[in-house]
């Protein structure tokens, strides 16, 4: 069986079910989780196809983004009122009211900004990698990539149609 | 709410991306007729730097008029979007699937339009860098962040780019499927915006959490930008304007214009893409519930607003009120505001029938759009039109010129526009969460029935 560089494959399926039990042969013939990954074009529940759960540190970025942006709109309201110390209807150099609404936005901005920065980046992307892809999944089917299957290929291959695979796919594919 | 089609994920795909792929002669007849009303609002435009502001209907005290009234419409008309759009997500409301994207890229085109509006308004475009921004202290020129037309710009932009970047999020996963099924040119475009999307659990996993998140964190962005465009208003002493029950009476006002809209919006969508699969009577039934939830919400802070108002026994707010009731043109406008704002629709969206019937839902959120616009104007041109004492003993009326509407045409052009080329290029309907809704909908046995597994709604 013929593989790609990194030693990798993808099989189709079209039920969620038999890319489970796909997964259970893998993991008997000795193939670690992390080395295997589900491809599909809609979001199915968690643990669907039993993959190992996903950890992540996506709640770090808002807060990380939000003391940012509260920063910035402190620099910017304090900075440009002393720098032009105008009295404006007497009120205080540094009226603080006003001042909320500024930073506030800064605040939710930088929570926002950094957030979209954090999905992106948690979701390892971008990622133009030449793993084998098929776009028949976008049209329902499952992909079920093995990598680092050097040597094992022919194994991999085997669990994956004895479990339901309607094809496989070594040829790198194009993530453009 | 058990209306639901069996969509296989290939035809999904053809029906979603049918007009990204392929062209009808109608795209390029709309795209002329708004271009070309869009252009006629440009060449005003240049009119206006030229000229400047004399062709409008200014007169000595009424500096106000319809280019604030329009700007204030669309950032209303912006809230609905993301509003519905976030409240959905975070409910987990199932049919919200067809309806969000949709809401969020009027949101995005509304709000750009809006912003269009004071840059005009102040004659001199080219200097507002210098007011807003904080730099070149040299020249005289600070931004004073204790007026609320600075607070004002910084809320549009927060809302703008996270309205921006929480629609980018989202698409990803339809630019992957995007890219997947085209050829040539748009494979390499969508693939480049798709950052090589593969649809992992862990991306999915994100991507829903994501939804949750943004939606979390854009909620208090919405109301925190009508309220602030309220205050452009309330913050100053002007008879009619001040008065604190303005930011919950603007937000309510823009969520009524906005859900409304999306309403129009999504009738237009069912009908020129075809979507009876994906938009059915059951969006618009749904919709119709929340609006009518809307509409006396904002009946409650409108009278509100003017119970305050009036119950001051201020003599210049009286006459704010007297203006706006009693006085010409505003006598007219007044009744026609409320029928048009309140009234009509309260009156038919009330029958399920009605919310299940998409012409009616089609016009009455119109007519609701008409009210809402004509509130905003009565809101904002008797209290700038009254002749206060000290002030000049000659005063004429403001009276709308021709180039003011056509800037109004423009603005709804431009919206027009911006919607129709997004859908051009990308799917306006995610399919992602349709698809999901297909594989989460497996019917399940309750008693002696089968019913969908989601019945959330």
């Amino acid at each position: 069986m013929a593989t790609t560089a990194g030693g990798a494959l993808l099989g189709l399926f079209q039920d969620p079910v038999k890319v489970a039990d796909a997964i259970d042969s893998l993991r008997e013939a000795g193939f670690d989780g992390s080395t295997l990954k589900t491809y599909t074009d809609t979001p199915y529940p968690e643990g669907a196809f039993g993959e190992d759960p996903e950890n992540h540190r996506l709640y770090v970025f808002p807060f990380m983004g939000a003391l940012c942006g509260f920063s910035v709109g402190l620099l910017i309201t304090i900075g440009t009122q002393m720098a032009y110390p105008l009295v404006t209807g007497g009120k205080p150099i540094l009226s603080i009211p006003p001042m909320i609404n500024v930073m506030y936005e800064g605040t939710m901005l930088g929570a926002i900004l950094f957030t979209v920065l954090g999905i992106i980046f948690e979701s390892r992307l971008p990622n133009f990698s030449k793993a084998p892809y098929d776009p028949r999944i976008s049209e329902g089917y499952i992909g079920l990539l093995v990598s680092r299957a050097e040597g094992k290929a022919d194994v991999a291959e085997r669990a994956m149609r004895a479990a339901g695979a309607v094809d496989i796919v070594t040829q790198p594919g194009s993530g453009r | 709410m058990q209306e639901r089609r069996e969509l296989s994920p290939t035809k999904i795909n053809q029906d979603l991306l049918r007009f990204a792929f392929h062209t009808p002669l109608w795209f390029w007849i709309a795209a002329i007729v708004l271009g070309c009303i869009f252009g006629a609002g440009l060449v005003s435009f240049i009119l206006m730097l030229i000229f400047g502001l004399t062709l409008l209907g200014y007169t000595n005290i009424q500096l106000w008029g319809i280019l604030i009234t329009n700007f204030v419409f669309w950032v209303g008309i912006s809230h609905a979007g993301v509003m519905i759009s976030a409240i959905l997500r975070l409910t987990q409301a199932e049919w919200r699937r067809p309806v969000t994207r949709a809401a969020e890229v009027l949101t995005v085109f509304a709000l750009a339009t809006a912003a269009t509006f004071p840059l005009i308004h102040t004659g001199r475009p080219w200097r507002v860098p210098y007011w807003v921004f904080p730099y070149d202290f040299g020249r005289g020129i600070f931004p004073d962040v204790r007026s609320a037309l600075i607070w004002d710009p910084s809320a549009i932009f927060t809302y703008l780019s996270s309205s921006a970047m929480f629609i980018y999020v989202a698409l990803v996963p339809d630019l992957a499927i995007a890219r997947d099924q085209s050829t040539g040119w748009r494979r390499q475009l969508y693939g480049l915006l798709a950052l090589g999307f593969r649809g992992t659990a862990r991306q999915w996993k994100l991507q829903t959490i994501a939804g949750i998140l943004l939606s979390g964190l854009i909620l208090p962005v919405f109301v925190s930008v009508h309220s602030i465009v309220s205050w452009d208003f309330a913050m100053a002493i002007t008879p009619g304007w001040h008065s604190s029950t303005f930011p919950p009476y603007f937000v309510i006002g823009a969520v009524h214009s906005g859900v409304s809209a999306v309403a129009t919006l999504m009738a237009i969508l069912r009908w020129i893409f075809h979507l009876e699969d994906y938009i059915t009577p059951d969006h618009f039934d749904a919709l119709g519930r929340l609006l009518l939830v809307v509409v006396n919400t904002w009946l409650f802070f409108f009278l509100l607003d003017m119970v305050f108002g009036i119950g001051t026994r201020d003599p210049n707010e009286l006459a704010i009120w007297e203006l706006r009731i009693f006085q010409q043109p505003f006598n007219v406008l007044f009744p026609v505001f409320f029928i048009t704002g309140y009234i009509i629709p309260m009156g038919f969206w009330v029958f399920k029938k009605v919310r299940r019937n998409i012409k009616i839902m089609f016009w009455t959120s119109l007519i609701a759009n008409v009210g809402m616009w004509l509130e905003r104007y009565i809101i904002i041109v008797p209290a700038v039109s009254d002749k206060r004492p000290f002030t000049f003993t000659w005063i004429p009326v403001y009276q709308v010129q021709p180039i003011e509407v056509i800037l109004v045409l423009a603005s709804f052009a431009l919206v027009s526009l911006g919607v129709l080329l997004f859908a051009k290029f990308f799917p306006i309907i995610p399919l992602f969460d349709i698809k999901e809704g297909q594989v989460l909908k497996q019917e399940i046995q309750v008693g002696r029935v089968r019913v969908p597994g989601i019945i959330r709604e």
